[in-house]
């Protein structure tokens, strides 16, 4: 059976990475540019930053190599320096290397908008090739999945649906290998180290994570779980019966030990700059607050159903003579345009507050991690949940981030009929906000046809898997799911026909984020009391 | 059927690869003057839309047929005419008279990949998945396997979604296996139909032609031709002769229409074969010369009598031993006769040979998986030159991988899965020492894929010798020309040994 296993992962692997490679020739096929024909107001920063910050902000790191190392996170050449810990910077820095047997002309510092077919090939593959790490740390996960309700069909175990989940994850394949990210192998590092968590390996998985963080910070959302797992369930040796904390079973070493992990990987990326003296500098690059509360295009969080409601109460205002139409700032009726958006009736938002909201919503998950620990499933539910807070109240989330918090939920959608349904719901909302990153009509039919390859299998598999439990949706959820596909027909078909176009352009984007974040906020409600409400470890061991 | 959604991700799974690889370059894509089939389709919407039904065939002032002139049947020019109706509506410049030639920009390719996905998704995609569903005495799960395969065979996706042919094979071909369908099942009229659509969308469709005649006319004999069988003969006489005429109708109106058509369809005046051709004469002209040494109508009377002699046993024995199985293997062997022998043959006529190969890909699917990469590969200098060597390479591994994990193809290389236990049995009578055949094919096989992943490694990375700047091509042709052969004779040997053995299990059981 293990072989099996291993055989189908190898296969999904590389048909992951065959995918890639068709999503690679498909650019060099369409010719991909900033020629965007139908960028209008609300997508245009989205398109900039899609184009830019894809391919090339990475030709831009990929320069790296040009630069001593002193000054590798310093210049202002252009808009799309690094913005990614030193890790990250050392990677380019080695691709670099590879890279000048591509193409010589990629690595100039002064090339700012280059691109040819084989630089599009190098970047395409560098990304292929560095799955290879997702695909072993999803092989670990496999593991890790107690296997009791083995079905007699291959397909049917929980092993295979999850690794299929995992391979074929609709918003890494289109984040990774079609808008241009190296999100793929970090993934591999995340899942491997909870993996390693899984299997009681402690210290390496704190290793993985705190490689991990200084590849890229945004991982930074998950970090108190790890941080109060490890404490709560690798520095106290022992509970007591009832569940709760036995205080003298603290272990220095092991504290010890943990620290200094991650003290000498912090040294080994950090210390460099440490010594040039140039630590503001990277901070101030990896934490630009500069930026607005919200990208051009919504992340379906909860904002975005604040920024909704704001118009709509301003725009009823406005109906009722409330409001007075010469107090209200241009930029917000366009939208868009503008980076920062100003409310009109609620008050706006400042970074402080989304800071302290995003502590507020994740402490109660931190708690139950630290009062009733469930071992690394609890964890691994806590994690989640630290994701999806940060990306519910976080400031200037992306809608990629909510891929933090899809694919910890995938190893435990395929333990529990719960949060299977949870899970579903999830995925299917967060993927379909990913559709605004493609917006051109040659991968309209792409991103339909890989999200319901997805979105399919994942609902049948995992209803065969839980089929002798209760239906995994409840009528407003069926309804709610099935209102996504007119949505996308409203959006995409029929929308470009009719005469808002012009006036309000920015309508399909917005409908599009408010009806995802109904569903996330949805989602991550129904796991928060799912967790609060679970009886402690103790007591499941006695039923 | 309970798998129904196992079924949904593979037609899906077949339709991303399908657009995936539409999304890359086409034939002839800014190359003036004559660019490519590309161009070929436009125009055809262009003459159709814009001139009278009696011109579209016919050399005038608004219709050069020395530029992409309509060489097809009726059909065909049918679609066009569909077709150009929505690009009229969508920009009427794509088919304006005259000043559209050469036109391309990214809406319209996309415009055009469009037609080709709808028109596969209407005919070829469902007459599959209901061709797998009608296969009988294997599981639910073979069936989606196999479905899998026959949707994800790279050398259909890359001819009609790469390469761009001016004729849209899926609409041709799914007509053919709405036929194959419709005759295996016994709904003889509707297959009979069928198929005659399919012959009057491309006349290379008469590559299947004589094993659908010869299934019905055996089918015929079977029932007894004084009662049932005369009738159901007569009913399908008039089914094909109704279906003729309602495509022809509008070039039945004089007599000189009819024969320019068929003078177009039929150009004897181009030659034994162009390009470089996977075939007998294509691979002999590397020793000898044909072309300039014998005259023209030798050399159709030549291809004619090869061709016909070699298909002639295949034929006889199914009509007079009319058996589904035996019916979709003479179609193989017939259509790869007439690829090997006949005049005039196109390098992506191969595809007529692999649809009813991918038909026995349950059966034989080891054979059938070597088969169909070789014919893939045959397409290799085709591809190459219009860049698709990237979407080669990937599907054709994917499609690999897919064969060797659904059907296990490597463990089943027994005689008796190769259906080649009678045969060897019948040998061993007079050569007792005949047992090396199941090993002695794995080894062709393995030499077979060296070859090719060599030779494919060769024409990507060297530049040919500048005396000879086709050698690769030709080096491709040859080899798969060669295959060709070997396979020529092993179907033959299928279906001559292959009722013998039913008879045998008969008298055993």
């Amino acid at each position: 059976m293990a072989l099996w296993q291993e055989r189908s992962q190898s296969i999904l692997g590389t048909q992951s990475a065959s995918c890639g490679c068709r999503a690679l020739k498909k650019r060099s096929g369409t010719g991909w540019g900033a020629q965007g024909t139908d960028n209008t107001g609300f997508r245009r920063p989205q398109l900039d930053c899609c184009v830019k910050n894809g391919c090339r902000a990475k030709t831009e790191s990929v320069e790296t190599k040009k630069q001593p190392s002193n000054g590798g996170v310093y210049t202002a050449t252009s808009e799309w320096t690094l913005d990614y810990p030193p890790f990250f910077a050392w990677f380019e820095y080695i691709l670099s290397h590879v890279a000048k047997y591509f193409d010589q002309e990629m690595l100039n510092v002064r090339n700012l908008n280059y691109s040819s077919s084989r630089t599009l090939l190098f970047q395409r593959f560098s990304v292929i090739f560095m799955d290879v790490l997702f695909v072993y740390a999803v092989h670990e996960c496999c593991k890790c999945i107690d296997g009791k309700k083995v079905g007699k069909e291959l397909t049917e175990k929980p092993k295979f649906i999850l690794s299929v989940l995992l391979l074929w994850n609709f918003g890494l394949l289109i984040v990774d290998h079609i808008h241009f990210q190296y999100n793929g192998f970090l993934f591999g590092l995340m899942l491997l180290s909870i993996a390693r968590l899984f299997q009681k390996r402690h210290m390496e998985g704190a290793f993985f994570f705190a490689v991990l963080l200084h590849f890229k910070h945004i991982y930074l959302y998950v970090a108190p779980a790890y941080g109060v797992y490890l404490l709560r369930s690798y520095c106290f040796t022992a509970n007591k019966p009832d569940g709760s904390i036995r205080w003298n079973s603290f272990s220095f070493v092991r504290v010890i030990s943990l620290g200094l992990v991650v003290f000498l990987v912090s040294a080994l990326s950090l210390g460099p700059f440490l010594a040039l003296n140039q630590l503001p500098q990277v901070f101030s690059r990896l934490f630009p607050f500069k930026r607005g509360l919200c990208h051009a295009y919504w992340a379906p969080n909860f904002w975005a159903l604040y920024n909704a409601l704001d118009k709509v109460l301003s725009v009823i205002g406005l109906k009722l003579k409330f409001l007075d139409p010469n107090n209200i700032p241009k930029a917000s009726m366009t939208s868009g345009l503008v980076q920062q958006f100003q409310h009109t009736v609620l008050p706006s938002v400042t970074p402080l507050t989304t800071l302290i909201c995003t502590l507020i919503a994740i402490l109660p998950s931190i708690f139950c991690l630290w009062f009733k620990p469930q071992g690394p499933r609890g964890f691994l539910r806590c994690l989640t949940l630290c994701a999806l807070s940060s990306f519910m109240f976080g400031w200037h989330v992306h809608e990629k981030a909510i891929l933090l918090a899809i694919l910890p939920m995938s190893l435990l959608s395929v333990q529990k009929a719960g949060d299977a349904s949870i899970f579903l719901i999830l995925t299917t909302t967060g993927h379909y906000s990913l559709f605004p990153l493609l917006f051109t009509a040659p991968e309209l039919p792409i991103k339909i046809l890989l999200m319901l390859l997805f979105t399919i299998y994942s609902i049948s598999s995992l209803k065969t898997l839980f089929r002798k439990e209760k239906p995994l949706f409840n009528w407003m959820e069926t309804f709610y799911l099935l209102g996504l596909g007119p949505l996308e027909v409203c959006c995409e078909f029929v929308f470009p026909f009719t005469s808002w176009k012009v006036k309000y352009p920015f309508l399909p984007l917005l409908l599009t984020s408010v009806y995802c974040a109904v569903g996330i906020t949805y989602a991550w409600f129904k796991l928060y009391v799912s967790v609060l409400i679970d009886p402690p470890v103790g007591k499941t061991k006695k039923q | 059927m309970e798998k129904w959604y196992l079924m949904t991700i593979v037609v899906l799974i077949g339709l991303t690869v399908r657009w995936t690889v539409s999304l890359n370059s086409y034939s002839g894509a800014g190359k003036p003057p004559m660019f490519g089939d590309y161009e070929a389709q436009r125009h055809w919407q262009e003459i159709t839309f814009n001139l009278p039904v009696k011109q579209w065939y016919f050399n005038s002032s608004d219709n050069n047929l020395q530029y992409w002139g309509l060489d097809y049947p009726p059909l065909t020019a049918y679609h066009s005419l569909l077709c150009a109706y929505v690009a009229k509506f969508i920009n009427p410049d794509w088919i304006a008279l005259h000043t559209s030639r050469g036109y391309e920009s990214q809406a319209h390719k996309l415009f055009m990949r469009t037609t080709v996905l709808i028109a596969d998704l209407l005919i070829y995609i469902p007459a599959v998945v209901l061709y797998c569903c009608s296969l009988k005495d294997i599981s639910t799960k073979k069936k989606i396997a196999n479905a899998l395969c026959i949707l994800l065979y790279p050398g259909l996706i890359l001819i009609d979604y790469g390469h761009f042919q001016n004729i849209y094979n899926s609409v041709s071909l799914g007509f053919a296996l709405w036929g194959v369908l419709g005759v295996s099942c016994d709904w003889d009229l509707l297959g009979s139909l069928a198929f005659c659509l399919a012959i009057n969308y491309k006349q290379m469709e008469l590559y299947h032609s004589l094993p659908f005649f010869c299934f019905l006319l055996g089918k015929c004999f079977k029932k007894g031709l004084k009662g049932k069988g005369f009738v159901l003969l007569v009913k399908l006489a008039c089914t094909v002769v109704a279906s003729f005429v309602l495509c022809w109708l509008p070039f039945f109106t004089e007599r000189e229409q009819t024969l320019q058509v068929l003078r177009r369809l039929f150009p004897v005046d181009r030659g034994l074969f162009e390009d470089k051709v996977a075939n007998i004469w294509c691979s002999f002209n590397v020793f000898l010369k044909i072309r300039d040494i014998l005259p023209r109508h030798i050399q159709l009377i030549m291809s004619f009598c090869f061709t016909f002699l070699s298909l002639l046993p295949a034929c006889i024995k199914l009509t007079l031993q009319p058996s589904s199985k035996g019916f979709r293997l003479t179609l193989v062997s017939c259509a790869l006769s007439f690829f090997l022998f006949s005049f005039q043959v196109h390098e992506k006529s191969i595809l007529l040979v692999s649809l009813p190969v991918c038909l026995v890909l349950s059966e034989i699917p080891f054979m059938s998986t070597w088969f169909l990469l070789v014919s893939t590969f045959s397409l290799l200098p085709l591809l190459l030159k219009d860049e698709l060597l990237m979407p080669s390479v990937v599907t054709t591994m994917a499609f690999f991988i897919a064969c060797v994990t659904s059907f296990s193809i490597f463990e089943k290389t027994s005689e008796e899965e190769l259906q080649l236990k009678s045969f060897s049995i019948s040998v061993r009578k007079y050569l007792p020492c005949f047992t090396f055949l199941s090993r002695m094919i794995q080894y062709l096989f393995l030499i077979s894929v060296i070859t090719m992943v060599l030779l494919t490694l060769m024409t990507v990375t060297l530049d040919p010798p500048q005396k000879l700047p086709d050698l690769f091509s030709v080096l491709v042709c040859f080899v798969s020309c060669l295959n060709f052969l070997f396979f020529l004779v092993y179907f033959n040997i299928i279906i001559m040994w292959d009722s013998k053995s039913g008879r045998n299990q008969k008298k055993i059981s």
